[in-house]
């Protein structure tokens, strides 16, 4: 092909794509900035950047005196961390089962697991949150007992989606490497744990990943299980904020900033596994 | 393959009896291959004991989380759960009541015709956007990596923190839209959380946010289409646009069709940033949707067992918004 000349229809396309690009970018570019000034002047001027006589912390300052940023942070990470080990520990073992053990019952079992992807967590949250206190682990004082009560059913709610997902990695894993482990005199544990666990890496990354932001992002289970302010996760903390002081234009924004900053590190070195991550439900195979 | 396999059977029922230290596969080892056809990963796990152990923990939280909870969700819409974690245990009067009500409620009508509102947004805006953000992908050189990292990045952030976020852009006492109308020379300032506009402000950030997702589903369709196909097309005369038409878009139809199934199913369950940008359906009740009213009910009002009973609504509906989709978008084989 020859060298293509910088044409109109091109240079209409990128217009066009940055275009979008900015409506992605620019409005977290912008609530970081304005989260430096003080309220009053992100109305004035909320476009200009936050330097010399508009520059403050006092933002900052409030946020971290009244809210407890920190502990919601360490709530959020205990939670989704624990989710995402959970539902890899135990969708690996039972994906492992149900694609490499013949027995009866396995299609009915895999049935249950796709049918178990149609639940909306609306159809499930009541009568779970009567289980759990039935139990004494939901809507108790113990900050350990309020973090089982949540972690437990969004693994729940996150368990069809990976046994999904590894099954289908794991069917196209050769059989021989399984059976020279066999022959040194592996038993299936050991199988699953030093063959197939290092093999399917990759898709365990993708589970991990899809799980953990599910974890993190998901506000609805947080209203019902997290009430009391010392076990809030950051989801819930925001709620919180925005329905009490939702006029406090710059604390607003220094929260959202605090929120999205950590989020925007992580995924600028992670965004190819954590791409692949959200979508491989919808692309598998 | 399968031939290769029995040989090696051969060779392991020999170096078995000196390496094998585990019972289990001692067990297994007993039963040296008869037949033909039998291969290595049938002896292996043979021994149908450590399954119960690798699948119990899995299904039990299934079905004790999920199995359970949803008939007994359909149980207690019937019946009187007076506080949330309570289990109903009087049948209510008639038994059907909270349904009666479901029809009668002014706020159900409302919840249900905005998210139906919502899916077609979701399926033009969402899907739209993304299919012609997608096919100017596939036409340039350079950066689409970049537009893809950051297209994708709204998915990433949690939907409450950018409710927030748009509740700064579209505040009524000078946020950043009204900022950007007045310097255009609007005068007057727009308030868009008014009745009028609730629904477009709300529906803009969430259909926004995963606009995204979609492209990057989109993007990968796209790249699976052969390269030869277009250079075919294009000997043949077809113009860009034609090709478009004629080519890309039947050959992404059931990427598409995935896609048009994932907005239904997703729009049916948004609950983040509607309640964190118009909570409890202000302005006016009128911007409800059938989670946030299922939530709503439950946790502000706390009539629980209605609100088991729209959250059974929420089910049928979305069985028959998917049923609905899977018959107007089939899929199809090339």
């Amino acid at each position: 092909m020859k060298k293509h000349k910088f044409s109109l229809s091109a240079s209409a396309v990128y217009l066009c794509l940055i275009l979008w690009a900015l409506t992605t970018v620019y409005p977290i570019v912008w609530v970081v900035q304005n989260s430096f000034k003080a309220k009053n002047k992100i109305l004035e001027d909320s476009f200009s950047l936050p330097l010399g006589e508009l520059f403050t912390l006092a933002n900052y300052r409030k946020a971290f005196e009244n809210l407890d940023i920190f502990s919601a942070y360490k709530n959020s990470i205990f939670i989704s961390g624990m989710v995402c080990a959970i539902v890899i520990l135990l969708a690996g073992l039972a994906s492992f089962a149900l694609v490499r053990y013949h027995f009866k019952l396995r299609d009915t079992l895999y049935a249950l697991v796709v049918a178990g992807m149609m639940f909306p967590v609306f159809a499930t949250i009541i009568p779970v949150y009567a289980m759990e206190t039935s139990w004494g682990i939901a809507g108790t004082k113990n900050w350990w007992l309020s973090m089982l009560s949540i972690i437990l059913p969004q693994v729940a709610g996150n368990l069809s989606f990976a046994i999904i997902v590894l099954t289908g990695y794991i069917r196209g894993l050769p059989i021989e490497l399984e059976e020279s482990a066999f022959l040194e005199g592996c038993g299936p544990v050991q199988i699953f744990f030093k063959v197939i666990v290092p093999l399917t890496k990759p898709s365990f990354a993708t589970v991990a990943i899809f799980s953990f932001l599910w974890s993190y992002n998901d506000l609805f289970t947080q209203m019902f299980f997290l009430r009391r302010p010392e076990t809030r996760a950051i989801t819930r903390l925001l709620n919180e904020l925005s329905s009490n002081e939702g006029t406090d234009y710059g604390l607003m924004a220094a929260a959202v900033s605090l929120v999205v900053i950590p989020v925007l590190i992580v995924y600028v070195f992670l965004q190819k596994y954590i791409i692949k991550g959200m979508t491989a439900g919808a692309v598998k195979g | 393959m399968q031939r290769m396999q029995y040989r090696k059977v051969w060779i392991f029922t020999g170096a078995h009896n000196k390496n094998c230290k585990n019972e289990n596969a001692g067990g297994d080892a007993s039963g040296i291959p008869e037949k033909e056809g039998v291969h290595m990963g049938a002896n292996i796990y043979k021994n149908k004991k450590p399954l119960l152990l690798f699948l119990l923990p899995a299904f039990a939280f299934m079905i004790v989380y999920l199995y359970y909870p949803f008939f007994k969700n359909i149980f207690d819409s019937f019946m009187q759960v007076k506080e949330l974690g309570i289990s109903g245990e009087v049948w209510n009067d008639p038994w059907y009541s909270n349904y009666v009500k479901l029809v009668q409620d002014k706020n159900i009508w409302t919840s249900l015709k905005n998210t139906v509102i919502m899916t077609l947004v979701t399926i033009v805006g969402q899907v739209g956007i993304a299919l012609v953000l997608a096919l100017m992908v596939d036409n340039i050189r350079r950066g689409a990596k970049i537009f893809r990292t950051m297209y994708f990045f709204p998915i990433v952030v949690s939907a409450t923190a950018l409710g927030l976020l748009f509740n700064l852009i579209f505040l009524y006492d000078k946020g950043m839209l009204n900022q950007i109308l007045s310097a255009l020379g609007k005068e007057g300032l727009t308030d868009w959380k008014e009745e009028k506009l609730a629904l477009f402000t709300m529906m803009l950030p969430v259909m926004w946010q995963y606009v995204g997702f979609y492209f990057v589903i989109i993007v990968t369709g796209l790249n699976n289409i052969s390269e030869e196909l277009y250079e075919a097309a294009a000997i043949d005369g077809a113009t860009k646009l034609k090709r478009i038409r004629y080519l890309t878009v039947p050959l992404l139809h059931n990427v598409l069709c995935t896609c048009v199934v994932l907005a239904v199913t997703g729009a049916l369950k948004v609950f983040d940033l509607p309640w964190t940008m118009f909570p409890k359906g202000m302005p006016l009740k009128s911007t409800f949707l059938t989670g946030t009213y299922m939530y709503y009910q439950t946790m502000i009002v706390k009539d629980i067992d209605y609100g088991a009973a729209i959250a059974v609504m929420i089910v049928i509906l979305g069985v028959i918004l998917s049923k609905a989709v899977n018959t107007i978008f089939k899929e199809k084989d090339y």
